[in-house]
């Protein structure tokens, strides 16, 4: 329970504003308005991943899509990742992987854009206290016609390649089990061609605007929720940054490798989650460090630093320039991860221009279909971090169980730990003003929040636990269910 | 004197709010045409008189009653925006279910959370039994359909309510996925 008796005074953030989704923060303030409790609450519950039990297998990238219209994508193409497995499709044809790799980078460019240009842009061009009135993208707009001029049309670029590679730009319908049901035509390529090397352009344009804003009010930007933090994503098999594919990778406050390139089928293994009573969404935690010291970062500050190198020229460049910036004080900066944001952005568009070259996008071999079987884990980066779909189909093709465990879930722990040190930081002994209260949420949406994601997540699967005596008889089963 | 508009998200995806901004560089025009009040996109935490009123989403909580009854006490007209706000949409399909037993399979029975709870504290809203479409709790003046309603749809629909212009059937631009 808070404790919101005497003599604490609490202090409410509602709604959270310029974040997807619904969330809000509580303080509690002593008598001398010092922080003894700052807590983000995600407060809605729903039951995506319970409703869909019962549906045919083949419906459900399309359903689970509809947890999140910022980035559908990321649900539709995990969903469909775990239902190749479903199909005993583990090899996609070349045309249907790169096409779906097409539209995911569409969708890391076009949310990546959204989340710095329209929701977090404000507050580092105008101040974190800046008239609340004019902390938005109208205000941008009027007062920086170019920059708000090329959010929009950056965003509007990454919407087209999912338009023309989904079929929609807001939950699209390509992906299915065992590959794609579209190809790009070489109209549509085209069509994307003569706009990418201006994209590019303007996405080396925003990672010098992101290190720039960074730069220019340096001291704050380093000390503002500073922490160092376990961290957790995809890595290809070479190390190189890979958005769309990888195996599991994870590493301590230092550095040092907790575990690499496991392959994320048996995720379990490696990752628990906790329930406070507080919210509604879950804390995962590193099984081998338990629920107190195992909770991690995840998402673009994460993969910069985290990977080997970017597979892409002027991505990687910028990566390094981002990794030697200040002696390297910006690799654990809560507000660093705009700057990194747009790094990956960058790759996002260089990579869409070299996957608009290759040939195979126009090939006509979309699907392939192997033998099914009951269970289907697909995992993939999203914007925001490492997302988990997880599915037990049964003999009549019904989904049984489901499990997510959504981007923004894994940084539940980091987000709480950044609004404390931030409420410490800032607001300690002083008369909360708008101004202040404004910099809790600037530490949030540092994470880009999906709260939308994080609401809907609700799911079961089976645990099966059986004790088997020393010659291998079955002496007890229990089966029981584990939810998202 | 520019219109003043709100929008907001309820049980909702955002994808309404994406199809929104889907208008692409038209944004700029529809800037000229009105003031946004309350949205996702400002820092209003609470809607003042409004003459037009955005609501994505179904009514899943008691918070979303009051954000419902906020905007329909300050706009002059309420549109139900896109599939869940019309009829409940996906997040309806938990209509079904008993949400107790939902909640506690989730938070309690879980071998993947092995210290369970379900979660309790007063700062979280009470969930509803039903997911509910907005008509059933305020007026609403205008339905647009679509999961989401194209961005056409929503720039022709703003184009005519801007112009005082009562809104065309939109042949065409409508869809009901």
């Amino acid at each position: 329970m808070t404790e919101s008796v005497p003599p604490f005074k609490r202090v409410v953030i509602e709604p959270l504003t310029r974040v997807e989704g619904h969330g809000k923060v509580t303080l509690l303030l002593d008598q001398h308005d010092r922080v003894h409790q700052a807590r983000l609450h995600i407060v809605e519950f729903r039951g995506f991943e319970k409703f869909i039990q019962g549906r045919p297998y083949w419906e459900v990238p399309v359903i689970v899509q509809r947890l999140c219209g910022i980035c559908p994508v990321s649900h539709h193409l995990a969903a469909a990742k775990a239902m190749d497995q479903i199909v005993g499709a583990h090899h996609l044809t070349p045309t249907a992987e790169k096409l779906r790799r097409l539209m995911h980078y569409g969708q890391i460019l076009q949310s990546h854009a959204l989340h710095f240009f329209h929701l977090a842009s404000p507050d580092l061009l105008f101040g974190f206290d800046a008239d609340p009135a004019r902390r938005n993208i109208v205000a941008v707009a009027a007062e920086h016609p170019e920059i708000a001029r090329q959010g929009v049309l950056l965003r509007k670029f990454g919407q087209e390649v999912i338009r023309l590679t989904a079929g929609k730009r807001v939950h699209g319908t390509s992906a299915v089990p065992g590959g794609v049901n579209k190809n790009l035509s070489r109209e549509e390529r085209d069509f994307l061609l003569k706009d990418v090397y201006q994209i590019i352009a303007w996405s080396r344009d925003a990672v010098a605007l992101a290190r720039r804003l960074f730069e220019q009010d340096l001291a704050r930007h380093e000390r503002f929720a500073h922490f160092a933090a376990h961290t957790l994503n995809l890595i290809r098999a070479d190390g190189g940054l890979d958005l769309y594919h990888g195996g599991l990778r994870a590493r301590d406050r230092a550095g040092n490798t907790l575990f690499d390139h496991v392959e994320y089928s048996h995720y379990w293994e490696h990752l628990l989650e906790e329930v406070k009573p507080w919210s509604y969404m879950k804390f995962p935690y590193l099984r081998a460090l338990g629920p107190e010291e195992g909770w991690y970062r995840v998402g673009p500050l994460t993969r910069i630093t985290r990977c080997d190198f970017i597979p892409t020229p002027f991505a990687d460049h910028a990566r390094r320039d981002f990794l030697d910036f200040d002696d390297g004080r910006a690799r654990e900066a809560t507000l660093a991860t705009h700057w990194a944001r747009m790094i990956e952005m960058l790759h996002a568009a260089e990579t869409i221009k070299e996957l608009l070259h290759d040939e195979a996008l126009q090939g006509t071999d979309l699907l392939v279909q192997g033998e099914h079987q009951e269970m289907g884990v697909g995992m993939l980066e999203a914007p925001r971090g490492t997302l988990i779909h997880h599915y037990q189909v049964n003999e009549d093709d019904l989904v049984e169980h489901a499990n997510l465990i959504v981007s923004t879930t894994h940084n539940n722990q980091a987000m709480n730990v950044a609004i404390r040190d931030v409420a410490r930081t800032y607001l300690d002994g002083h008369t909360l003003t708008e101004g202040l209260l404004n910099h809790i949420e600037v530490a949030i949406r540092a994470f880009d929040p999906c709260l939308s994601c994080a609401t809907h997540a609700v799911g079961k699967m089976p645990l099966k636990v059986e004790l088997i005596d020393a010659n291998g008889i079955t002496v007890a089963e229990h089966r029981s269910h584990m939810c998202a | 004197m520019k219109l003043r508009l709100a929008t907001t998200s309820l049980a909702g995806c955002f994808g309404c709010h994406m199809s929104l901004l889907d208008i692409d560089e038209r944004l700029f025009a529809l800037l000229d045409k009105v003031a946004f009040d309350r949205t996702p996109l400002t820092d209003i935490k609470h809607c003042g008189p409004c003459d037009i009123g955005l609501v994505e989403g179904g009514v899943c909580n008691a918070e979303n009653i009051a954000v419902l009854r906020e905007f329909r006490k300050q706009c002059t007209v309420l549109v139900a925006l896109g599939a869940c706000a019309v009829t409940g949409g996906l997040p309806a399909q938990r209509n079904h279910l008993d949400l107790g037993a939902c909640l506690s399979e989730v938070y309690l029975t879980d071998p993947g959370t092995p210290h369970g709870l379900i979660p309790n504290d007063p700062e979280l809203p009470l969930p509803l039994d039903q997911v509910h479409p907005l008509h059933e709790v305020v007026r609403v003046d205008y339905f647009l359909p679509g999961c989401p309603p194209s961005a056409e749809a929503i720039w022709s629909f703003l184009q005519d309510l801007i112009a005082g212009r009562e809104p065309a059937s939109l042949p065409g631009l409508i869809r009901y996925d």
